[in-house]
């Protein structure tokens, strides 16, 4: 189905079609799009629209929705998605599903509040304090807002973790015309074990146990302190150790079900743009000019910037050199170094709050 | 304004029960120091909640953090203990999302009053149907026993060697300002009284807010020089009884939600 919609709508109409009945939000620009089209449509649905006294509270209710068997979610921007960190954390600790839309603007602080930026990537991945896995998702377009916004909802049941969606407020704000195929909700397991036999975060053969809902009849602890199986607290070294580790393995293991990317033009390209979001779009348009003047490049696009795309990266960088555009101060370009083995990589790099566009890109390519 | 100590309780939880049946045996001992005043708590809320005969299956306690809000873990119950100062938040959560389940918090001074009093008056002020019991020791035990929002002017603590220049909150009078229409008081040297106060909170339709007035020998008794438990636990009553208490307790507001 093509229709002409908004970013922000697109991702509302995405968790919907998901399945997604509670969401808690506190208003701030440029997601508030998200928060206003949940409230209009959630209550005729049957879901919980409740608008919170800031982000902390936001996704704490979020978490307690979903551990009340609610498919939830909250959305923010930069300075929301900071005070976030605390509950995203418990959410990755404690293993509830939640997503969290974080529609990037220039920070830090209050910064320019409906200007574009790629300013939050190293806070998806390390925001929270802790060693913890991350996934972020980071669509290019409406249509992919709406897809990625479903497969973060899918991603976050399956994998029992909380799910990022990142993206610039130019895709947030962004009206086009998308071609929307619905999405198919994902249900999360449930345990099918008698009540008194269940673990909370007991063993599983793929390092996701499954969730009881609160007030079914399952008794169990959730806590952000170290736990166990039952989820008991304790600090055991042996336990807390185990613990950590089957967290990150859970991601690692899921890797290849979870890393996506895109590829344009690379078969013959000696050179290739890294590109995410917005700045992806314009480098596509910069490709296809240069390639008119017999330039021989492409594009990468990571859909999945955590986990990041290593593996397929370090493959097309071992025969061609890389140039990363972002609109921060270099983010994303130290993963690529870190895979780019010895290929050689250059940055384009703008954090004044304006979209980077294809003929900084032609400037760019010119320049390197 | 009603006081309760003029009027019967609706229903008198039972003064004895099995407590084992609510407990799980294999997380104790418990954390909490001798003479603490928080399993005083825990008691009174297993019996109210035992007299209330909701289902079991329909109960979540959540919690904080701190010493008070680890009091969750130890019942046999579906039980979150959850971030610092936003028990409330999860909790709005979970009621929003499952009306029909009793949610019951349980926090501190420090936890409800310092880090989450933002989310402490907008529950209130949501009204929203939630059993929130307030454990105010006046310190932050956890952590060794620093001065809080609820510590006394003058006080003494690790961060007030030279007593405290802030004047304390007034959890009742801030939660009744702020919307709530259930607002208790409670002590841990009255512990029936105490039971027919959080049955009450419990059978409220909108937030039901109990303040427990409890103590800390180790750290806040210890530093201001009150003495072992007992003589704490004699103090406090001192100021809550009578005809003219120190410190209102028993139910100190109440509307219709």
């Amino acid at each position: 189905m093509s229709e002409l919609l908004q970013g922000n709508m697109a991702c509302a109409r995405g968790a919907l079609d998901s399945g997604c009945t509670f969401y808690a939000g506190y208003p701030i620009t440029p997601s508030s799009e998200i928060a206003e089209h949940m409230a209009v449509a959630l209550p005729d649905r049957g879901g919980v629209f409740a608008q919170m006294e800031d982000e902390m509270a936001s996704l704490g209710a979020v978490i307690g929705a979903s551990l009340a068997g609610r498919k939830a979610m909250t959305a923010t921007s930069g300075p929301g998605f900071s005070l976030m960190q605390e509950h995203i954390g418990y959410a990755a600790y404690a293993e509830i599903p939640c997503v969290v839309v974080d529609v990037m603007r220039g920070g830090p602080s209050t910064g320019l509040p409906t200007r574009p930026s790629q300013g939050d990537v190293m806070q998806a991945r390390w925001g929270t304090h802790g060693d913890h896995p991350a996934i972020a998702l980071a669509p290019a377009s409406v249509a992919e807002v709406y897809e990625l916004t479903a497969r973060a909802f899918a991603l976050a049941e399956r994998y029992r973790t909380p799910v990022i969606l990142l993206y610039d407020e130019v895709i947030g704000h962004l009206r086009e015309r998308a071609d929307i195929v619905p999405a198919v909700p994902v249900t999360r397991a449930r345990p099918t074990v008698a009540p008194q036999e269940y673990r909370a975060y007991g063993p599983s053969p793929d390092d996701v146990p499954p969730l009881a809902d609160v007030g079914t009849g399952y008794r169990f602890h959730v806590t952000g302190l170290g736990h166990d199986e039952r989820g008991y607290p304790t600090d055991d070294p042996a336990v807390a150790g185990a613990l950590a580790t089957r967290l990150q393995r859970k991601i690692d293991r899921a890797r290849d079900d979870i890393v996506a990317f895109e590829t344009y033009r690379i078969e013959d390209a000696e050179r290739v743009i890294v590109a995410y979001g917005i700045v992806a779009r314009a480098a596509r348009r910069a490709i296809d000019e240069a390639r008119e003047r017999g330039v021989r490049i492409g594009l990468f696009r990571p859909r999945t910037l955590w986990p990041f795309p290593d593996r397929e990266l370090s493959e097309i960088a071992s025969t061609r050199s890389l140039l990363v555009a972002e609109m921060n101060l270099g983010q994303l370009v130290l993963e690529v170094e870190r895979c780019a083995g010895g290929a050689r990589v250059d940055r384009y790099l703008r954090a004044d709050g304006r979209p980077i566009t294809p003929l900084d890109l032609l400037g760019a390519l010119e320049a390197a | 304004m009603t006081n309760y100590r003029g009027a019967p309780p609706p229903a008198d939880p039972p003064t004895a029960i099995d407590y084992g049946r609510w407990l799980r045996p294999d997380l104790m001992p418990h954390i909490l120091c001798p003479g603490c005043g928080h399993g005083i708590v825990l008691k009174a809320l297993l019996r109210a909640i035992d007299g209330s005969r909701i289902p079991p299956e329909q109960l979540v306690l959540v919690g904080g953090i701190g010493c008070s809000s680890r009091l969750v873990g130890y019942v046999d119950l579906c039980t979150v203990h959850t971030t610092h100062g936003r028990a409330l938040t999860f909790a709005t959560g979970i009621k929003l999302a499952r009306p029909d389940l009793t949610v019951i918090v349980i926090t501190g001074d420090g936890d409800g009053l310092g880090i989450g009093g933002n989310h402490l008056i907008h529950a209130a002020r949501r009204d929203i149907g939630i059993t929130c019991l307030l454990l105010n020791n006046g310190t932050y035990g956890m952590t060794g026993g620093q001065t809080a929002p609820t510590s006394a002017l003058g006080s003494r603590s690790t961060t007030t060697p030279a007593g405290s220049r802030e004047p304390a909150f007034d959890a009742c009078r801030l939660v009744e300002g702020a919307g709530g229409s259930f607002v208790a008081r409670g002590a841990t040297s009255l512990p029936l009284d105490l039971d027919a106060t959080i049955a009450r909170a419990l059978a409220h339709d909108g937030f039901g807010f109990v303040e427990v007035l409890s103590d800390c020998p180790e750290y806040f008794g210890r530093y201001n020089r009150l003495g072992r438990a007992t003589e704490m636990l004699q103090a406090q009553r001192a100021r809550v009884i009578g005809p003219r208490p120190e410190i209102p307790i028993g139910v100190l507001h109440e509307r219709a939600s």
